[in-house]
């Protein structure tokens, strides 16, 4: 029998510092047992649970993407006992990697489809993962347009920056850069919160788009009547929930919204999935 | 079905007999409360009882269970790997668990058996397990196994069913498993004892005078039940205090924690319960059910609806009645099925 706690054994292979505040960081690994790459398979908007020894697991949105190999990235951010400890280890440091866990962005569903991605702060994790799966040369022909627009509260914030600048000057995506508000002169792109400006830049929805939204709470509350005002059906707005979690596999109960269980019926669920669930998480 | 009669004066000694190809665990009166543990030698099970206080859950879910073990010497090559522990799974023989407990375990292995995951711990200690089931007599008052598809001579999840007949038992084999260890004993005495067994559960059904009311559940709206105006009442008196969850042989839930002393640690699991608030505590200080109303009603939205709905396969409580008689302030799931079933009626799902 497989055992479904056990972690692959991992090294960190590197680490990027992504926020100015210091907050946030990208840990890439490299699994100890080549193998085990192969048994971990994933689809972007699957999440694992990160495994140190001594201290505890975090479930945490995979943020490398199933189309870049030999390594995972995740973007942890410094808040709790086991973030804290990750963000003080050092490249070299053995850990574990327990996954893939949940379910994904509903990649067979959206081939042929718009596809908007509404991210904020460092909600875009997954998001990232499923806009390189996405832009993959082998992937890009099964989608039509994608829209892009991401925020955070301000330059020093946003993840990913170099992929972003990247992705700006692409015509095969648009993408829509904002800060909540900054005092650089030299900033080029959008100032203001994401709800409007998705209501500004977004596509209209209809019954070949959906979108994928994923960030803060009232990130989330403000982005739903645009969505809406633009045309998005409740079952075409897609969104990837957080809850806490121990065990990732559906067993130790404590992620249950209603009879879903957040890691293993979704974390993705539309959003009409969610109004039929009692919202605890 | 094959049925063996067993002398009462006979017992000890076949379970002696089995001692060489299992562990036993049974029954064992410890101050004022029987409670399953493992039989030592020579120790028979204390079948003198009505039902221990504690479920025997566990038997297969014990409350703290090392999962993972690890070094966290930098020096070790296989430093802060997590690996897996040796365990004892040798089969091991469970005397006289009451058919309601045994039905509760197959409740709950839905949840650790599944079709993408199974927990081998629980699976592990489960299959190693022959379940020898004691037949209720004597129900007591909180008793409602009748109406949650249990009931006092259950056959579900055991593997042999020792029916009491003052002197000797009628051992009904349901079982390979059943089989296996009636040979392993040498209880070999074939009886004809199946109009005598119906007999006694024909009275111990009769006996069971308390009843759940859920047949309305299944078809309830799950959000009308949800937003039901009945919670604040429910939970007014409930001191969150998780005797419920901690006694009944259904609930599940569990936490997972990392100890370690020096160079060296264990990942372990422990019970846990809905009715903390730290179960569902964010990093964040943000909690999804952050008032003792929002607990309770999870613990029994889980029971009587969520479960209903995931698995087609009734309610998840199975009448031992244990929460009803250990609740410190009298929280009684039957009031409060009947509560949630008038609330069903009026809002029957519009599928």
């Amino acid at each position: 029998m497989e055992n479904p706690y056990l972690p692959y054994p991992v090294r960190i292979d590197d680490i990027i510092v992504e926020s100015e505040d210091r907050s946030l960081k990208t840990f890439k690994f490299v699994f100890l047992d080549p193998d085990d790459e192969a048994r971990f398979a994933y689809k972007a908007g699957q999440f694992a649970e990160l495994s140190i020894a001594g201290v505890g697991e975090i479930p945490i949105g995979i943020a490398s993407s199933p189309v870049e190999k030999g390594f995972i990235k995740f973007t942890v951010n410094k808040a709790g006992v086991v973030t804290t400890h990750l963000h003080n280890m050092k490249v070299g440091d053995i850990m574990g990697v327990r996954g893939p866990l949940g379910n994904w962005y509903p990649w067979e569903m959206l081939e042929g489809k718009n596809v908007l991605i509404v991210g904020g702060g460092f909600a875009f994790t997954t998001l990232r993962s499923s806009i390189i799966y996405m832009l993959d040369p082998a992937n890009r022909s099964k989608f039509k347009d994608i829209t892009v627009v991401y925020g955070a509260r301000t330059p020093g914030m946003l993840l990913y920056k170099d992929e972003l600048i990247e992705w700006e000057k692409r015509d095969d995506i648009n993408v829509h850069i904002t800060v909540d508000g900054t005092d650089d002169p030299d900033w080029k792109y959008n100032v203001g919160f994401v709800p409007p400006i998705t209501e500004q830049k977004a596509p209209q929805g209809d019954a070949d788009s959906y979108a994928i939204v994923c960030g803060p709470p009232i990130m989330i509350k403000f982005t739903q009547p645009v969505l809406e005002t633009l045309g998005y059906d409740h079952d075409h707005i897609i969104l990837s929930l957080e809850n806490r979690m121990k065990c990732g596999i559906g067993m130790c109960g404590r992620c249950g919204i209603g009879r879903e269980l957040v890691c293993k019926d979704g974390p993705v669920f539309t959003l009409a999935e969610v109004n039929q669930t009692p919202r605890e998480y | 079905m094959k049925v063996i009669k067993i002398e009462k004066s006979d017992l000890a000694a076949g379970l002696d007999k089995l001692r060489g190809g299992y562990r036993l665990f049974g029954p064992v009166k410890d101050k004022t409360s029987h409670g399953f543990q493992e039989l030592a030698a020579g120790q028979a099970p204390d079948l003198a009882f009505q039902n221990t206080r504690l479920s025997p859950k566990n038997l297969v879910f014990p409350q703290s269970e090392t999962l993972l073990a690890y070094s966290l010497d930098g020096n070790d090559p296989e430093g802060h790997i997590a690996r897996e522990v040796d365990k004892d799974y040798s089969p091991r023989a469970v005397i006289g668990i009451r058919p309601c407990d045994a039905k509760a375990l197959t409740l709950v292995k839905m949840n650790f058996d599944t079709d993408a995951f199974k927990d081998p711990y629980w699976l592990n200690l489960y299959n190693a397990s022959t379940f020898v089931g004691l037949a209720c007599d004597a129900p007591g008052g909180t008793c409602f196994c009748t109406t949650t598809g249990s009931g006092p001579f259950h056959e579900e999840g055991l593997d042999v069913l020792l029916v009491d007949q003052h002197d000797h038992f009628l051992a009904k084999v349901l079982t390979d498993k059943g089989e296996k260890l009636m040979t392993a004993a040498g209880f070999n005495q074939s009886a004809d004892g199946d109009a005598a067994v119906e007999k006694a559960k024909t009275a111990a059904e009769a006996a069971i005078t308390t009843a759940i009311v859920t047949d309305s559940l299944a078809a309830a709206d799950p959000m009308a039940l949800y937003n039901a105006d009945i919670w604040e009442d429910i939970a007014f008196a409930c001191i969150n205090c998780g005797t419920c969850t901690f006694s009944c042989p259904t609930c599940w839930c569990f936490d997972i924690q990392d100890e370690a002393q020096g160079n060296k640690g264990v990942r372990m699991r422990n019970w846990d319960s809905c009715m903390f608030p730290l179960f569902t505590m964010h990093t964040t200080g943000h909690n999804p059910r952050d008032t003792k109303v929002k607990r309770t009603r999870q613990r029994f939205m889980h029971k009587l609806k969520y479960f209903v709905d995931k698995y087609n396969a009734g309610i998840m409580c199975v009448g031992c009645g244990r929460c009803v008689r250990q609740c410190p302030v009298n929280i009684d799931i039957r009031k409060v099925s009947a509560l949630m079933n008038n609330v069903g009626d009026a809002a029957k799902c519009a599928v």
